[in-house]
């Protein structure tokens, strides 16, 4: 019997012993040869080889510092790279230094999973001059409460793809795209034929917000957006925003020029490139594959104004995980700065679509052979002077749900605009109401 | 006999015209995988025969990774709940003990409740551990398999006793007579589980997406899924098809050699789920 | 009920125990203790940016119970198992009637009927969403090529379902398929010759003596077919993340995006003690039959 214990001893030996080889081998790498091992998480939201081009910088930036070490990990989209970075800190391996949306600073913030970056701007000598280069339409969606959380990285704009063959067709001028609402509607009609649409907005989770911040934005004359500027309060159901989405609603089932229910964000470039769609609403992100597949004159433009111009900004910005020791955030802070120089941004620029980040960048031959070749591209920048951040409130991820899911509903014919809107805003302030 | 041959063949038609829609899916997939994209998706691939999706893929994705990890976990899984269920197995059927009723108890917890429902509390658990992103955390919640007691116990349980008698006469101790003797028995029971177990955990999507954070540690369907979802790439159909194709080969080509294994296996495992 | 014999010794006991252990460890750990662990957090508010739990008593229920969207993702669930297991039973069952034969192509087809099985959901549906996507799809190009309109049946609240529920059909159809198959293979071939020498029909046959004989088979099948359709969201993660307006949202889909978008644990756990409760309703026909069984042998 005796025997038997110590077999079941062993087993559980065994069992152990497989656990701690498992761990061992799986768990993060440490410093071994003195070097200073950080983890680095990023999205790609885009097509192409975005993730081939931040390996590779960070591979350049490892052959710079060789006591640092840089280890890059691709989380996926947007939205992944949003669950993963929080699930890895609630999981106790917060990243030292992470890319994600500019609008979950104030979630970053509140929850202390991102440090205040003022300390080391400070402390840096060209701190200061290297802020103040970031275009301010871009730099506006890093403060929470006067503070720095962010640095602008992979940031894009809303513009206006078009089919120039289709305008010619149509009668239109190819020189001359829709440039208000009234216009927009006049021209898609006179483009809409039996196999294409006039128009295409993508109205899926994640993508309508976007969108919907840009009409919200060119139906309002108080400067009122979706949300206060301290992220508190969402301002859903005004008349302005109601009559913004009963635009798009008109747009599907009163004009009939833009296909009805809902558009996927992934496949609208793909109806355009088919010449299944005549115009539409995109990141400029996709202008690398826009650019290198049209098979016809394509054009690009400012989105169509109401009351005024507007567009919203996106993308990602760094931020560095709060409760890291110094010498990991100077590291990440060296990191962030060597990811975001001007010659850097340019090049990240040209090969991504994304919009540079800084003023110097303009400066550069890159950035001004890049123009001469691609005007459309210039669109994109010329655009960031009326950009406004998008959508960014605290638990972001859950209000943009509760919008884009009211949106749908809305577009699929269970509410109208102004109801749907009425609860968008009533759920929203339920949410938002733990911050008052 | 005229009428019954016509039915006959009738229904031999029909099945075989219902296993042609059934691949369809799969010809598609492997047809779209090795062709060129094209803006409309066809049944029949009108575009030129190309490797370009499959290499694309493979030097996009770390897919070579994302083996070792898939199969890491598929046979460690397997080894350790090989271990755990033997013994408890043993126990359960020839040991005479109090308190079996709770351990009876938990197990039908087990077998109603899927580990996949209970990804809330277990992350927690895992958080505290201190086993998030570690393959050792995907794994750990599989290492106590009710179903492997539940198979193995039944097969034990009909062992003559005489049998283990003699063996113990011999002077085998517990453990060999349980090698010796209780095992061989127990051959298509473990055949069985091993099917089950490793097609459950080859093709399980959601509890490692939650608990993994890198590379060095997802398995292949976490990897798929997130070269599935990129949002920005054009006509990716091509891609994810030759993408899915990488990661079903393995399994379909051990399914089509193994197929009535598999289905023995699948019923076995089922019904005494 | 039959005795049991006395007792072992206290040495069988400490040997079964110990023999135990380990296995029990990981089954507590890990099924036992997150139940309770749910059921104490459903009573708390827990969320992103809090140290510990606060008891709220049963806030997040009444929450739950007074939205919208809850009633509407259960009505989803339900509907979703409904369209599935419904259909997929009555599938199995016909392919396991055609393949209950002996012939050289019989392999062929069982096995062209039984391989979805063993493929990845997230595999099916990373190749069906691009079958259903928008117009360009392949369902919407074989629609368009017979002359109907293009449907794009994942961005419609009234097909994004039942679409999903083809796929998951042909997905589960095989599985369904093996048990009717050795369902039927268990019944004896002397009740259907004496069936034949009563000159019973084909339909006859399969009405009177197939269909009670494979009964206990039908609830075992429905146990499993309600568990599979509960437990498996893969699908909704890549083909839709619930759109439209959260007509595709399921149940366990909705726990995990409360616990790992929103980190709402105690909302989160909240809903996973009712999918508990759900799960417990669907196994307790077959809970009962199984006690009585392990007690009498």
């Amino acid at each position: 019997m005796k025997k038997t214990k110590k077999i079941a001893a062993l087993g559980l030996a065994v069992l152990m012993g497989a656990m701690t080889v498992l761990t061992g081998c799986s768990g993060n790498e440490s410093e071994k040869d003195g070097t200073l091992h950080l983890t680095f998480y990023y999205p790609v939201n885009v097509g192409g080889d975005a993730a081939k081009l931040i390996e590779s910088a960070c591979e350049e930036f490892n052959a710079e510092n060789p006591d640092i070490v840089v280890e890059p990990v691709y989380t996926g989209n947007y939205d992944d790279t949003v669950t993963k970075i929080q699930t890895a800190i609630q999981g106790g391996t917060p990243p030292d230094v992470f890319v994600s949306l500019a609008t979950q600073r104030f979630t970053m913030a509140s929850t202390g999973m991102a440090m205040p970056l003022d300390d080391l701007i400070a402390a840096d000598e060209e701190g200061e001059e290297y802020i103040a280069d970031f275009l301010p339409g871009f730099m506006e969606d890093s403060y929470v409460d006067g503070k720095i959380y962010s640095i602008p990285f992979q940031r894009s704009t809303e513009i206006m793809y078009y089919n120039k063959d289709k305008f010619v067709e149509a009668g239109l001028d190819p020189e001359d795209p829709p440039e208000t609402w009234d216009e927009l509607v006049e021209y898609a009609k006179k483009l809409t034929t039996d196999d294409c649409y006039g128009v295409g907005i993508a109205l899926n989770s994640g993508s309508a917000q976007w969108t919907f911040t840009a009409y919200s934005l060119q139906n309002s004359t108080d400067g009122k957006m979706l949300m206060s500027e301290d992220g508190k309060e969402v301002f859903f159901d005004t008349p302005e925003n109601v009559e913004a989405l009963q635009f798009w609603l008109d747009l599907q089932n009163k004009h009939k020029v833009m296909a009805e229910g809902i558009v996927q964000w992934t496949d609208l470039p793909t109806q355009f490139l088919a010449g299944e769609v005549a115009m539409i609403y995109h990141t400029t992100g996709n202008m690398a594959n826009i650019n290198s597949n049209a098979t016809f004159e394509y054009g690009t433009c400012f989105l169509p104004g109401n009351k005024q111009m507007a567009a919203p900004t996106g993308g990602g910005n760094f931020y560095i995980s709060s409760g890291i020791s110094e010498e990991r955030v100077q590291a990440a802070w060296k990191f962030i700065k060597f990811m975001t120089e001007t010659e850097r941004a340019a090049q990240w620029s040209l090969d991504t679509g994304y919009v540079a980040t800084r003023q110097s960048c303009f400066e550069t031959d890159l950035i001004k052979n890049y123009y001469e070749e691609v005007p459309q591209a210039k669109v994109a920048y010329e655009q960031i002077s009326v950009a406004k951040p998008e959508l960014t409130t605290y638990n972001a991820a859950e209000i943009w749900r509760v919008l884009n899911d009211n949106i749908q509903s809305a577009v699929v014919g269970d509410a109208t605009a102004k109801e749907a809107l009425k609860n968008a805003q009533k759920e929203a302030e339920e949410i938002l109401a733990d911050y008052q | 006999m005229h009428a019954k041959k016509t039915k006959s063949i009738l229904i031999t038609l029909m099945s075989i015209v219902i296993a042609l829609v059934m691949l369809a899916p799969l010809v598609w997939l492997v047809g779209t995988a090795f062709t060129e994209p094209s803006f409309n998706m066809s049944f029949i691939p009108k575009t030129k025969f190309t490797l370009e999706n499959i290499k694309y893929v493979w030097n996009a994705i770390p897919f070579g990774q994302y083996y070792i990890n898939t199969l890491i976990l598929v046979i460690v899984t397997f080894s350790v709940q090989f271990i755990t269920s033997t013994m408890a197995a043993y126990a359960l059927a020839i040991l005479d003990f109090k308190g079996k009723t709770v351990i009876f108890a938990i197990i039908f917890m087990q077998i109603i409740i899927p580990n996949d429902v209970l990804i809330t509390p277990n992350f927690m658990t895992l958080s505290e551990l201190g086993l998030t992103n570690t393959k050792i955390g995907i794994m750990l919640p599989f290492y106590g398999s009710a179903l492997a007691i539940f198979l193995l116990r039944q097969h034990f349980k009909s062992v003559p006793k005489a049998l283990a008698e003699a063996a113990k006469l011999d002077g085998a101790t517990t453990w060999q007579t349980i090698w010796r003797v209780y095992m061989p028995t127990a051959k298509p029971a473990y055949l069985s589980f091993a099917v089950i177990s490793v097609s459950y955990h080859w093709n399980n999507y959601l509890w490692p997406l939650i608990v993994t954070n890198s590379p060095a540690n997802r398995t292949l369907t976490v990897g798929l899924a997130i070269f599935a979802k990129s949002k920005e790439a054009n006509m990716q159909w091509a891609n994810v098809c030759a993408a899915t194709f990488i990661i079903i080969l393995p399994l379909l080509i051990a399914f089509f050699i193994l197929q009535r294994q598999f289905m023995e296996s699948f019923v076995g495992a089922g019904i005494k789920e | 009920m039959k005795k049991t014999k006395l007792m072992g010794s206290k040495k069988e006991a400490i040997q079964g125990w110990l023999l135990i252990a380990p296995a029990l460890v990981f089954m507590i750990t890990f099924t036992v203790f997150p139940v309770f662990r749910s059921i104490y957090l459903s009573l708390t508010k827990y969320q992103l940016g809090m140290a510990a739990p606060e008891f709220i008593g049963l806030d997040n229920y009444i929450k739950l119970f007074s939205s919208d969207l809850f009633w509407k993702i259960m009505g989803n669930t339900i509907f979703f198992a409904l369209i599935t297991v419904v259909p997929s039973m009555a599938a199995g069952l016909g392919l396991a009637l055609l393949v209950n034969r002996k012939g050289k192509h019989i392999g062929f087809i069982r096995t062209a009927y039984f391989y979805p099985v063993v493929m990845p959901m997230i595999a099916i549906a990373s190749v069906w969403m691009f079958i259903y996507m928008a117009k360009n799809g392949l369902f919407d190009q074989l629609l368009v090529s017979f002359g109907f309109e293009p449907m794009n049946v994942l961005s419609n609240k009234k097909t994004v379902l039942p679409a999903m529920a083809v796929m998951y059909v042909w997905k589960e159809a095989g599985y369904m398929m093996i048990f009717f198959l050795s369902g039927i293979q268990g019944i004896s071939g002397e009740v259907f010759e004496a069936a034949k020498i009563d000159g019973a029909t084909g339909w006859q046959t399969f009405k009177k003596i197939t269909m009670p004989l494979l009964a206990p088979t039908f609830l075992f099948v429905t146990t499993v077919a309600l568990t599979n359709s509960f437990k498996l969201v893969d699908h909704v993660v890549i083909m839709t993340e619930g759109a439209p307006n959260n007509a595709s949202t399921l149940l366990l889909y909705y726990i995990y995006q409360q616990g790992f978008t929103n980190f709402n644990y105690g909302m989160s756990s909240a809903l996973t003690v009712l999918m508990l409760g759900i799960l417990l309703i669907v196994a307790l026909p077959r809970f009962i039959s199984e006690d009585k069984k392990i007690h009498y042998n």
